[in-house]
């Protein structure tokens, strides 16, 4: 008998008649509505945070959403602190600009993150409805997905990685430095010291579980086999991968936690516990 | 112990149809494609389905079960609310035959145009001897039953029917990925498969890898890897510079 040959052009017909954009019976909107939230309460949190251009300095802590600061108006954090390390007089943007120094700098962690896999079906889902939830009917008439401009940018993930890669390292630089007190001497620990500690590791965590890193690391590979290191590497960074969820939500949370914890030490409304 | 279970499905063809009320006798410990055997043992004898294994291994009794797809022999009756109607409907992005059988065909289709292995002109020829961690990789997308779960629950053809001819769809590219990764496949699908099948127009959603009865990651593992790849060929200036974009990875 003759193997069965797959048509040329797939069969054309109607579709059952099912009433309604989905027959689903479960609170499906719960997650997309959650996430959602969250993602809207960070944003606006964020963009309040961003624009104060005040107490984001708190010797020996800096805010993870203006770290590094690279403009002259930087000074004015650095002024009462004995070291610089914190905010280093870069030089890059002078006293022209006169606007908050984290603007200069949050398009490389917020587009690392607006194009992360994982947020990606976030947004898509909850504010974009493309679909709202799997087997409920998107409203939109036509789609096009990541094909055509804007949302062919996403591609670039991989470059905003590169960077969150360094911004990773930098936030790391200043939880060290937090160990330091406000005499530049090493020995120091604060609650403070705790949150930029957990901030470092949690976004150092969610950067290397990235996608893109797991196939620049190994995933790229033809042959695991002929690469034994990189396919250790590979499944290190896979086993992270697996959680890239989870890290992606509670790095988020952390650093606007950071932010607001600097926040309140700085503008004194809160008193940094010292635990040596 | 026995009860009555009230059941809703789909009745009807190209032309049209209906859900319809049913209530048969079932027992603890059985599973919906138990139920849908009832109604046609002892309520209506023509009524259509697709079944074959009762084992989650055919892929055959694909349906949509209280509007999600599942596989009607896997959707055990004591995981829905008691006393609250079961509705099942066939998958909705396939053209209807009868009742709870759809055409498929779409993704054979589909699979007829993935190009075949080709084995490397830098590989020793066949027999190959592969690495079990080379063997490894692939075997999970070899699990695939083809019950085009994933399929039916891609919105880009689910919500668009327009898009069929573009969209490869998750079955799809789970193959491609398969070959990308085989060590001893020479063929680079990467431009065709962004290009003509549609993999761009994926917003990994992960809707295929929710509903697959065999646990393929299939957005982490298949289709993500494919769009890195891509990124590769067609999206990374530093690689393109460097000409090393247009090779093979090693």
């Amino acid at each position: 008998m003759a193997a069965p040959v797959a048509p040329a052009q797939p069969r054309t017909g109607a579709r059952a008649a099912i009433p309604g954009r989905t027959l689903r019976t479960d609170r499906w909107w719960v997650s997309p509505a959650i996430s959602g939230g969250v993602l809207a309460a960070f944003a606006v949190y964020a963009t309040w945070a961003a624009f104060q251009n005040s107490d984001y300095f708190a010797r020996p802590y800096i805010s993870p959403l203006y770290s590094p600061c690279i403009a002259s108006i930087c000074e004015r954090a650095r002024s009462g602190a004995v070291h610089g390390i914190h905010v280093p007089s870069i030089g890059i943007f002078g006293p022209w600009w006169g606007i908050s120094p984290a603007i200069l700098i949050l398009i490389f962690p917020l587009g690392f993150r607006i194009t992360c896999y994982y947020y990606r079906k976030t947004y898509y889902r909850s504010f974009w409805l493309s679909p709202p939830a799997c087997a409920v009917a998107e409203p939109h008439k036509r789609y096009t997905g990541e094909t055509r401009f804007p949302l062919i940018l996403q591609n670039i993930h991989r470059y905003f990685f590169y960077a969150a890669a360094l911004f990773a390292a930098l936030n790391t630089y200043d939880a060290v430095v937090s160990f330091r007190n406000t005499r530049d001497q090493w020995g120091h620990m604060g609650l403070g010291t705790l949150v930029l500690c957990a901030n470092a590791v949690m976004l150092s965590l969610y950067t290397v579980s990235c996608h893109s890193c797991r196939h620049i690391i190994g995933g790229r590979l033809k042959h695991f086999s002929k690469h034994p290191i990189r396919f250790k590497a590979w499944g290190v960074v896979s086993k992270l991968n697996k959680h890239h969820m989870e890290l992606a939500w509670v790095s988020l949370v952390v650093v606007a936690l950071a932010d607001l914890y600097v926040r309140l030490v700085a503008s004194g409304t809160i008193h940094d516990p010292r635990f040596f | 112990m026995a009860y009555d279970l009230k059941l809703r499905i789909w009745r009807g063809d190209a032309s049209g149809g209906e859900l319809v009320d049913y209530s048969v006798p079932v027992d603890e410990g059985e599973v919906v494609l138990d139920a849908v055997h009832h109604v046609q043992a002892m309520a209506s004898g023509d009524l259509a389905v697709r079944w074959n294994c009762k084992a989650g291994k055919c892929g055959s009794c694909s349906a949509e079960v209280n509007g999600r797809p599942r596989l009607m022999c896997l959707a055990r009756l004591s995981t829905f609310p008691p006393g609250e109607p079961i509705t099942i409907t066939p998958l909705r992005t396939f053209p209807v035959i009868r009742d709870l059988v759809t055409d498929v065909s779409f993704n054979y289709v589909k699979a007829a145009q993935v190009p075949a292995f080709t084995p490397s002109k830098d590989q020793p020829q066949a027999p190959f001897r592969m690495q079990q961690v080379d063997v490894e990789r692939s075997q999970e997308f070899r699990k695939c039953i083809e019950c085009f779960l994933c399929q039916n629950t891609c919105h880009v053809i689910r919500d668009h029917e327009d898009n069929k001819e573009a969209f490869a769809g998750p079955r799809s590219f789970i193959r491609y990925a398969e070959l990308e990764m085989h060590p001893n496949d020479g063929l680079d699908r990467r431009r065709l498969v962004q290009e003509e099948r549609g993999l761009g127009m994926c917003n990994i959603t992960k809707c295929c890898t929710e509903v697959c009865p065999e646990s393929i990651k299939i957005t982490d593992n298949a289709i993500i890897p494919m769009k890195e790849r891509v990124v590769d060929v067609k999206y990374d200036p530093v690689r393109f510079l460097s000409r090393r974009g247009r090779t093979k990875p090693g």
